[in-house]
């Protein structure tokens, strides 16, 4: 299918769903199948939009969102290798620490955003800190996997080639567990947004989470959803965005593994 | 049979320091169910410096294994490795390895594959790369320095291992099958090129293949395994052909043909008592 097949069957799509979206909140007049009070209308939703972008009140939401979710990104990356590699190099710690592991990854996250509120305040330091704990662990398992997974053939070429710890590591070690995690960077950037939204969402005074929750406030149903397409589109450019930088980073593997994340 | 052999080989080493030694070397490895599996049975084999010794046996006899020990990535169970008349404790930094299967750095360019030998020596980026590309030619890959292995073929990517190995100019070289995945003609071929590159220096080379044609037309001895369990070295022969050699060409000689009859003959009965050893055992 060419690109601009692709495109255009996408458009479609959300023609479609805005279309029937219309129709239901329109028909019959008068006591439509969907009241707008509830499920506002596409054009109130569009006038909403345009509305923040007009005046311009937007960018600063949108500002602070992205600034929390690239903070929560960079330092969860940063524990996640640090201690995916302190891990995979030093399995008795990872055998005594593992149960621990395992126990804060499955806490559901949403629990500790009040503790965060209550330890880094209402700013953007808390929403860095709910981001973290979700990148983290990602980051952290596929650096874990990527430096422990690395062919023995290929380690014991590196032993023959001469490589001494410090080269192994520069050029064995970490390119593995770089790969695995760039293959998993749709889900820890997507995880690092989700982070600062619910974490603006739980208490803020600024933020897409905070534009919602707002309007979820007075019954503006026009404007949660306006958030909510902002969000959508917000992720989407992000999206894009590291689907570029992962075809620059990972040119050396083969198509069908690129494709795979 | 086997005891003269050894016998042979034995008395050789003593003369010279050999570039490489084992003596009664035996590996077994451990299974998982807490059994020993005993690979390699006291094996000795001596190759002098510059000579071109090929392991030829049937699948899963230990000749990887034994190539492994001799590289000192893996410690026999019993037995010692010399390298030019010292004992080898640890990596054998004085040989180089092409592995059977890719050993290659994905995530690396062709040519910085080639180039990371000398590099983490201390060479200076720009002269490595540079003594890559040349090697390169010299296999013949010369344009294909940007690419990653994935974008190769397999034998392709051999010919990149061996530029990877041989860049660091090893006093030794050991080879699993380099041509295992190729078809005849290309391996007459690899084959040729090998020839051409170790006629310039003649390094000690320990060879490993299926192929007992390609065994002969390569080298200056062949040494026959046995099937395992137990593998044991069950036969060693001289090849009296003369260098410099072609292989298309060496395999047309009477002499040629001699010496296959022969090796062939004792390869084949004694395989299949290998086979009824193990039935028995
Ligand atoms: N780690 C291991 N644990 C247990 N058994 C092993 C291990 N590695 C190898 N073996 C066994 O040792 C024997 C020799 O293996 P090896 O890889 O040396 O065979 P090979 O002669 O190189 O075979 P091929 O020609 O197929 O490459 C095999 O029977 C194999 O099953
Ligand atoms: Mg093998």
């Amino acid at each position: 299918m060419s690109r601009i097949k692709l495109l255009l069957l996408q458009v479609l799509v959300a023609v479609v769903c805005v279309l029937a979206w219309h129709v239901l909140t329109a028909v019959p007049h008068g006591n439509p199948f969907l009241p707008p009070f509830f499920f506002s209308t596409p054009y109130d939703v569009a006038l909403q939009i345009y509305k923040w972008f007009a005046d311009g009140s937007i960018w600063r939401h949108l500002a602070i969102t992205l600034t929390e979710a690239t903070f929560a990104f960079i330092v969860g990356s940063l524990g996640g290798i640090a201690v995916g590699f302190w891990f995979a190099l030093q399995p008795t710690a990872a055998a005594v620490l593992d149960p621990y592991v395992k126990m804060f990854n499955s806490l559901p996250r949403i629990v500790l955003a009040p503790i965060f509120t209550l330890w880094f305040g209402l700013g953007m330091l808390s929403k860095i800190a709910l981001g973290f704990t979700l990148v983290f662990f990602i980051v952290f398992f596929n650096v874990y996997q990527g430096v422990k997974e690395v062919s023995p053939t290929v380690l014991a070429n590196a032993r023959m080639l001469g490589m001494n710890e410090r080269q192994l590591m520069q050029h064995v070690y970490w390119p593995s567990a770089l790969s695995w995690m760039f293959s998993s960077l749709h889900t820890s950037v997507g995880f690092a947004v989700v982070g600062a939204v619910v974490g603006e969402y739980l208490g803020s005074s600024a933020g897409l989470g905070y534009i919602i929750l707002q309007a979820e406030g007075i019954f503006d149903i026009a404007g949660v959803f306006a958030g909510m397409f902002v969000l959508a589109a917000f992720v989407l450019v992000i999206d894009a965005f590291v689907t570029w930088v992962e075809r620059r980073l990972l040119v050396w593997r083969p198509a069908a593994a690129e494709t795979r994340t | 049979m086997a005891d003269g052999a050894t016998a042979e080989a034995g008395a050789r080493e003593s003369a010279v320091a050999a570039a490489m030694a084992l003596r009664d070397v035996t590996i077994a490895f451990r299974l998982g169910d807490g059994s020993v599996y005993n690979a390699v049975d006291r094996t000795s084999l001596s190759v002098a410096d510059g000579e071109f010794v090929t392991i030829v046996g049937p699948t899963g006899c230990g000749k990887t294994t034994l190539l492994n020990v001799a590289a000192g990535l893996f410690r026999p169970s019993s037995g010692s490795v010399n390298i030019f008349g010292a004992e080898l404790f640890g990596l054998n930094r004085q040989s180089g390895y092409l592995f059977q299967s890719e050993a290659l750095f994905p995530w690396k360019t062709v040519i910085e594959n080639v180039a990371i030998g000398l590099e983490i020596a201390g060479t200076a980026r720009s002269e490595a790369c540079e003594r890559a590309q040349k090697l390169l030619a010299r296999v013949g890959l010369a344009s294909f320095g940007p690419r990653y292995p994935h974008m190769l073929s397999g034998g392709q990517r051999k010919r990149v291992g061996l530029a990877q190995v041989l860049i660091r100019d090893p006093k030794i070289l050991l080879m699993d099958e380099p041509f295992g995945p190729l078809d005849a003609q290309t391996r007459q071929i690899m084959g040729n090129l090998l020839l051409d590159l170790w006629s310039a220096d003649r390094k000690a080379v320990l060879f490993v293949t299926h192929d007992l044609e390609e065994a002969i037309a390569l080298s200056d001895r062949v040494v026959i395994m046995s099937a395992g369990p137990a593998a044991r070295i069950m036969g060693d022969w001289r090849v009296p052909l003369v260098r410099p050699r072609d292989i298309a060409e060496i395999k047309l000689d009477p002499a040629f043909h001699e010496l296959h009859r022969e090796i062939w003959q004792t390869l084949k009965s004694e395989v299949l008592k290998g086979y009824a050893q193990t039935d028995g055992g």
